[in-house]
């Protein structure tokens, strides 16, 4: 029982973390078709800056603003001058975004040198709950109740006010959007603000998390993100945060039970969700909620 | 007077030529009917004038301000309402939804309208929660124009409201266009020259993206010789 509740909090924590590098990931393909490779380098800035200012300041929460700050700058440079000129070109988008995450990724090096930097945990986090004889350590619960909190703040935001209705719609019909009088450019800048924010945030939870941040790990975090987006229906935020919570908790458990078959797993269950549904679980045309 | 000014419009779709120097207007508190064949250039034209697809050379005016050249957006806030051929329906939006969105760059007295186009279309209503993608095809051509009133309600450009539609379906709809010209002005795109002759002013025959003839509706509907060389109609 100990070990069963050990990695369901592991594979849900996991699970958050990658929603949220997930989440903006799908909204950014449902509203502007952009299939944004360079999300995971706005990951990894927020995942080293996150880490560098809580050092300099000894304030996580310093930290985790400083990092959304710098994912959001980063964002917008991105979109304004590597994303923009390429709408509607899917070939350009991928070349310049695959390009974009190279770039992130290894200027890195030049800020922080080619070495994984390690990180610790904010004192007021360490240590751990015990109840029973269960040991569930704090900072996982964190990430939960943090995860937990960003996916109802995006979904009341996506279905309960105006920016959401014109998000959602311009998700059905960019064009129809336009006609009703809204600013679509910028609609799309706000969404991938958002996204390069969250993607950033991720970044920055996840380094005392890991205990140790290196350039490369954004390609690697990318990529599972990209297969929950898939596997979650493109586009779909609520599919994106199942296909998380699936992809993370059945890590946990498959790297405790079965380790070699750990890797396998995710495109195993990608295969699967595409054979079975290739729309993703709850993909459907038009939902972005 | 006239409302919206079309000069001399050329505009390509990729290396097709489509509109051939465009040239037409629209008087304020009139319905006026473009018709014309599959591909003349109809549809063509309206998503010239809402920026869509914008000209190379040529000129739109809405209310004598320049209006071809600027954002589609930018557009419709003048007050220009579209009702696209395929009604661009939000399918995961309720009617409230749309109608809502709608709402959000509005000009004019936004709950007005919204009053009236309820009173207009009570099946909107009716289905107030249901998303709009479930609605029938009619219902979907009544909250597409109810849209476009609501967000503007100067010039509504409404592109072929019959196509799909029952006969019964069709009757009920252009009698609500016909009540709509008490308080807008509208430039139906229509195939049906029955339908469309019984509630429009003025017309325009498109062919080949030039304007082949022009006039009021009343004198069309007695031309024969026009009404069989343009429209094929004996």
């Amino acid at each position: 029982m100990e070990v069963f509740i050990n990695l369901l909090v592991n594979g849900v924590s996991t699970g958050l973390l990658i929603f949220l590098l997930a989440a903006g990931l799908t909204l950014i393909f449902g509203l502007m078709s952009v299939l944004n490779f360079a999300h995971g380098g706005l990951f990894v800035w927020g995942a080293f800056s996150g880490a560098w200012i809580f050092k300099e300041t000894n304030s996580f929460l310093l930290a985790i603003v400083g990092a959304v700050a710098v994912g959001m700058v980063l964002g917008w440079v991105l979109e304004r001058f590597l994303i923009r000129p390429v709408y509607g070109n899917h070939v350009r988008q991928l070349l310049i975004t695959l390009g974009g995450m190279l770039v992130l990724s290894e200027s890195i090096k030049i800020f922080w040198g080619p070495n994984p930097i390690r990180v610790n945990l904010p004192a007021w986090l360490e240590g751990s709950y015990q109840f029973d004889g269960i040991i569930i350590i704090k900072y996982r619960v964190f990430v939960i109740v943090v995860g937990l909190l960003l996916y109802l703040a995006l979904w009341l935001l996506l279905s309960r006010t105006q920016i959401g209705l014109m998000i959602r719609a311009g998700v059905l019909d960019k064009e129809m959007v336009q006609a009703l009088g809204i600013n679509v450019k910028g609609l799309f800048t706000f969404v991938f603000l958002l996204g390069a924010g969250l993607a950033a945030l991720g970044g920055a939870l996840l380094a005392p998390y890991s205990g140790v941040v290196f350039a490369e790990m954004g390609m690697q975090y990318a990529i599972l993100a990209f297969i929950v987006v898939i596997i979650g229906g493109m586009g779909s935020l609520q599919g994106s945060a199942l296909a998380s919570l699936i992809v993370g908790v059945a890590g946990a458990f498959m790297a405790y039970y079965m380790p070699d078959l750990s890797l396998a797993l995710n495109m195993l269950l990608l295969a699967i969700v595409l054979l079975v549904k290739p729309t993703g679980l709850l993909g459907e045309k038009g939902s972005a909620v | 007077m006239s409302l919206l000014k079309l000069d001399n419009l050329e505009t390509y779709l990729g290396q097709y030529h489509i509109l051939q120097g465009v040239s037409m207007s629209v008087e304020e508190g009139s319905i006026t009917v473009l018709f014309g064949r599959n591909g003349a250039g109809k549809t063509t034209t309206l998503r010239t004038i809402m920026g869509f697809n914008p000209s190379t050379t040529g000129s739109v005016h809405y209310h004598d301000q320049k209006i071809s050249g600027i954002p589609t957006h930018l557009i419709s806030r003048k007050g220009i309402g579209y009702v696209p051929e395929n009604q661009g329906m939000f399918s995961a939006l309720t009617v409230e939804e749309t109608l809502n969105l709608a709402k959000a760059k509005s000009t004019g007295e936004t709950e007005e309208k919204m009053e009236w186009m309820l009173e207009l279309f009570p099946d909107l209503k009716k289905f107030w929660s249901k998303k709009s993608g479930l609605l029938s095809g009619g219902q979907k051509q009544m909250l597409a124009i109810a849209r476009a009133y609501i967000n503007g309600d100067g010039l509504l450009l409404i592109d072929e409201p019959s196509k799909g539609l029952s006969p019964i379906m069709v009757e009920k709809l252009m009698e609500s266009i016909l009540k709509m010209k008490e308080k807008t002005t509208i430039l139906l795109v229509e195939q049906n020259f029955l339908m469309a002759s019984e509630i429009g002013d003025y017309f325009y025959i498109m062919d080949d993206g030039k304007i082949v003839h022009d006039g009021s509706m009343q004198d069309l509907k007695e031309d024969k010789e026009s009404c069989q060389k343009y429209l094929g109609i004996a």
